[in-house]
């Protein structure tokens, strides 16, 4: 008998346990996390407290000095990442300086595009029930397609940067299709698979750098030409504007438009899920497992490669070794940063821009306080430990249990 | 050991999977435990184990009340389980594997191989269970790495066994080698609950039979008693459902199965030469005891299991060896046994598991893009129709009981031009309103013209719904009869007797 649903409260909202909730009281506890590790680590608030316990200081010294240097701490990575409300004021009241006002929001935006793409990817790979820990090697490879098209070939910008963004797609399909095929025709774990494809991809990287024509001419290292003009995402406001966000966001927000419409409302999107969620039913109603694990890996590499473009035609314009190497392997986060956002297009919109701007915001705050770059790392971590334990987070903030909604990250162990 | 059980009450929820069962095993005493799967044999023996806690009754162990709240402490009491699926490490070897937990150590807490191998060795003699102590578990047969459970369970003194559908893997003459073990174990005194719904090797070697259906105790039956009558207690007489059906000519053949041989998951033909036909407007009923090729039949003719050798077509049209979309697209409907492993995907909604199986047709999707509207509109459509009880539609189908479950899949199945309708067990586990309700779909398809085929391990649900009832054994049709039969007759050929030939 159908029956409605009695409307909820805000309050009734904040303490159920929807994932949404979850995951913002998860960065809460990152956020006190990362509160007790600059306590325990920066001398100030050490020696005040050190003081305190040997009697003399007043309590009420050390909780100021405390307060101080975590207030500062967050407040200069909010400043750094989103905006300023002096600076911004400023530049609303007097019409000079949107361009200093602006820089914060826009360097978060610049590094969560790619970010975002390549964490679509993993996502609808996940929603399949497919780990593509291969990502990495992926995106790279769309960065080296991109810079063959990008840099060895002349075209006007109508012809040029779509060219160079479908051969980026065309690396991470090739990519993303070899561990794919291995195994839907040999049963070879893709977890395996796609983690060791990110170093022969790694190798292929130095290879082209170093012994092909890719490599800039006059060069003994690993560099390649610059990408031309035309083949470049240009800034969305233009260069003389200083904000370094590009067209790479209008990429990334189509990205997004087409990842919910393929999961949400394509029938081919549902088949994977259908798949994802019960391969044994997925193939009792008729659908071919097979082609469901090569079209899977067709598309999260091609999203991956589309990402590698996006980072190298938008932000570096010129490919060398260090390209998606270490901090900078988007492939890596994107599948932390799609756990976070539960694998849902929307979802990963927010976990990325919130990856980008600890990012961005963690680099402001080392600048202007000393506190190193590496607190924004714990944070991330302590947010992601956070929304893998729902149990604990529901525990710790008293939220209700219902008995329906098992909240769990969407996804299953290696033996499956 | 003597294990006495009184008045052993287990509930999940609302559904009682175990009521009050009475049930005794004296020192030296093969014991069976005979029932339907599902009739609640695993449940109780996981209460005797520890791994579960009764919430009524008390048990017994030599006179002396005891409750164990985990399988350790039945292991030190002296009861060993050896489960149907096994806990082996397949990478370890016997030795390895049997002192598991007990390790016997030397200095600086090594593994002492020596002693572990020689203490292995002594109990296998004992009870004249050879197995090489130094072979890798994975690399032994099955019905070895099943003496290597016992083994280990002996190695900890066990004075009571349980063995959980021992048999169900094995090979007929690992089966023989099992009962003599078996024999041996009992004349040493050692005490053994033995769980099966085999009726032959029950009556082979059991002593005393105690009989439960639905969870509660139906009878104690002796060795002596015939199949026939044990098959009659396991499946039920009491209940009797009646199906009002009109007496309908059955019109042209819709499906042929000719010489069918199909290998179950250990490559053991399952199906050896069955050849079966439904006609237009008729209901086959197929009976038998489970696991003797039902499950493997229906999965050949749905396309999920690979065809051996001989033919399977529908209305002319031949789809051995076809995949599952392409016998969907001939007209087949299936309901399979396994509901929510094969039939659903429970974290999805009723109106997508309502179309989980065509997603593609018009008016579902257009152009690869989906009509979520139409989607919903049948939902709606068919949920007032089946009587599917949901908040929504949008409920995730694993909010429903297992009725309306099985209601969703059925709906699905019947929601589309059929030629056959094929359903394994369609009412298992359903209530009585929910088993009327789906018997009446099945009758109602078969006066429209569709060709139905119904396996059931249920004897009743067999003699209400078939217009003629083919009856498995051994992965071969013992006889395909009318359904005046007698029971005992039935009975008699699903324990593999052949009845005079009729017409297949």
């Amino acid at each position: 008998m159908p029956e409605s649903t009695p409307r909820r409260s805000l309050w009734t909202r904040l303490t159920g346990q929807s994932p949404f909730v979850v995951t913002l009281f998860a960065l809460v506890l990152g956020l006190v996390v990362g509160a007790i590790v600059i306590i325990t680590t920066t001398a100030p608030v050490l020696n005040a407290w050190r003081g305190f316990f040997s009697g003399w200081g007043a309590p009420g010294h050390a909780l100021k000095v405390t307060a101080d240097n975590v207030g500062a701490a967050y407040r200069i990575m909010f400043t750094g990442s989103v905006f300023s409300p002096a600076t911004l004021w400023h530049a609303i009241t007097t019409g000079q300086g949107w361009s200093n006002a602006l820089t914060p929001i826009s360097e978060t935006l610049t590094y969560a595009t790619p970010l975002t793409i390549a964490s679509i990817g993993v996502g609808i790979a996940f929603q399949t029930g497919i780990f593509n820990i291969g990502a990495n090697g992926q995106a790279m490879m769309g960065g080296i397609a991109g810079a063959y098209v990008g840099t060895l070939i002349h075209l006007p910008t109508v012809l040029h940067l779509p060219f160079t963004l479908l051969a980026g797609i065309a690396g991470g399909v090739l990519a993303g299709s070899v561990p794919g095929l291995l195994k839907a025709y040999t049963g070879a774990h893709e977890v395996i698979v796609t983690l060791m494809f990110n170093y022969v991809v790694s190798a292929i990287l130095l290879y082209t750098l170093l012994s092909t024509a890719l490599q800039a001419p006059g060069q003994q290292n690993d560099i390649a030409r610059t990408l031309d003009p035309s083949a470049q995402l240009a800034p969305l406001f233009g260069t003389a504007s200083g904000l370094r966000v590009n067209y790479g966001l209008v990429i990334a927000a189509l990205v997004v438009l087409f990842a919910w419409w393929f999961l949400e409302r394509s029938s081919l999107g549902f088949e994977f899920r259908v798949t994802g969620a019960n391969p044994q039913a997925a193939r009792a109603s008729g659908i071919n497992a097979k082609a469901v694990i090569i079209l899977v890996f067709a598309i999260s590499g091609g999203l991956a490669g589309l990402a590698g473009v996006t980072e190298l035609a938008g932000f570096y314009k010129t490919l060398d070794g260090g390209f998606l190497v270490g901090n900078a392997g988007i492939g890596f986060t994107a599948i932390t940063v799609s756990l976070l956002g539960r694998n849902k297009p929307i979802g990963i919109v927010w976990a990325s821009l919130l990856f980008a701007a600890l990012g961005v915001g963690g680099r402001a705050m080392q600048a202007a306080t000393g506190i190193p770059l590496d607190l924004a790392t714990v944070i991330q971590s302590a947010v992601v430990l956070f929304v893998a334990t729902p149990v604990l987070v529901k525990e710790i903030f008293r939220l209700r249990t219902s008995p329906t909604a098992a909240l769990q990250l969407a996804t299953k162990g290696w033996g499956s | 050991m003597r294990l006495e059980l009184r008045g052993i009450t287990k509930r999940f929820g609302t559904f009682t999977a175990n009521h009050h069962i009475d049930l005794t095993v004296e020192p030296g005493q093969i014991h069976c435990l005979l029932g339907e799967n599902g009739a609640g044999k695993s449940t109780l023996m996981n209460v005797i184990f520890g791994l579960l806690q009764p919430d009524e009754g008390e048990m017994l162990i030599d006179g002396v009340p005891t409750r164990f709240s985990n399988s350790g402490e039945a292991v030190r009491r002296g009861i060993g389980m050896v489960h149907q699926h096994f806990m082996l490490v397949p990478v370890f070897s016997v030795t390895e594997n049997v002192v598991l937990g007990f390790e016997p150590t030397k200095s600086f807490d090594r593994l002492d191989h020596q002693r572990a191998r020689e203490e292995i060795r002594s109990v296998s003699q004992a009870y004249n269970l050879e197995v090489d102590p130094d072979a890798i578990v994975e690399e032994l047969p099955v019905g070895l790495q099943q003496r290597v459970e016992i083994l280990k369970a002996l190695s900890h003194d066990a004075e009571l066994l349980i063995l959980d559908e021992p048999t169900a893997v094995l090979t007929p003459q690992e089966i023989d080698a099992l009962m003599a073990i078996m024999r041996s174990l009992a004349e040493s005194g050692k005490s053994i609950l033995f769980i099966s719904h085999k009726l032959k090797e029950v009556k082979a070697i059991s002593d005393v039979i105690t009989v439960i259906r639905q969870g509660e105790v139906v009878g104690t039956a002796q060795a002596t008693d015939s199949e026939a009558q044990l098959a009659s207690m396991m499946v039920g007489r009491d209940v009797t459902l009646t199906v009002d059906k009109a007496v309908v000519a059955p019109g042209e053949e819709v499906l042929a199965i000719n010489d069918l041989v199909v290998r179950d998951d250990r490559g053991l033909p399952a199906v050896n030469g069955v050849s079966l036909s439904v006609r237009a407007g008729e209901i086959v009923a197929l009976a038998g005891v489970q696991g003797n090729g039902q499950t493997e039949l229906v999965e050949a003719i749905a396309g999920m299991r690979p065809v051996e050798s001989g033919t399977i077509s529908v209305r002319g049209v031949d789809i051995t060896n076809h995949t599952p979309r392409q016998v969907l697209d001939a007209g087949v409907a299936h309901v399979p046994e396994d509901r929510q492993l094969h039939g659903l995907v429970l974290s999805m909604s009723v109106a997508d598991n309502l179309v989980l199986n065509t997603p593609r047709r018009a008016p579902f999707a257009r152009r690869g893009s989906r009509n979520l509207a139409a989607v919903a509109a049948n939902a709606e459509q068919l949920v007032t129709r089946f009587d599917i009880r949901t908040t929504s539609t949008q409920a995730p189908v694993s909010s429903l009981s297992g009725g309306n479950q099985q209601k969703v899949i059925v709906a699905r199945e019947l929601s589309r031009p059929l030629s056959l309708f094929v359903a394994s067990q369609p009412t298992r586990g359903l209530d009585v309103g929910s088993i009327e309700y789906v018997h009446r779909q099945i009758v109602n398809q078969r006066d429209e013209g569709i060709g139905v085929l119904i396996v059931s391990s249920e004897l009743d649900e067999v003699l209400a719904l078939g217009d003629r009832i083919a009856v498995m054994h051994a992965g071969q049709i013992s006889g395909v009869v009318d359904p005046s039969t007698s029971r005992e007759t039935i009975g008699l050929l699903m324990t593999g007797a052949h009845a005079e030939p009729t017409d297949a």
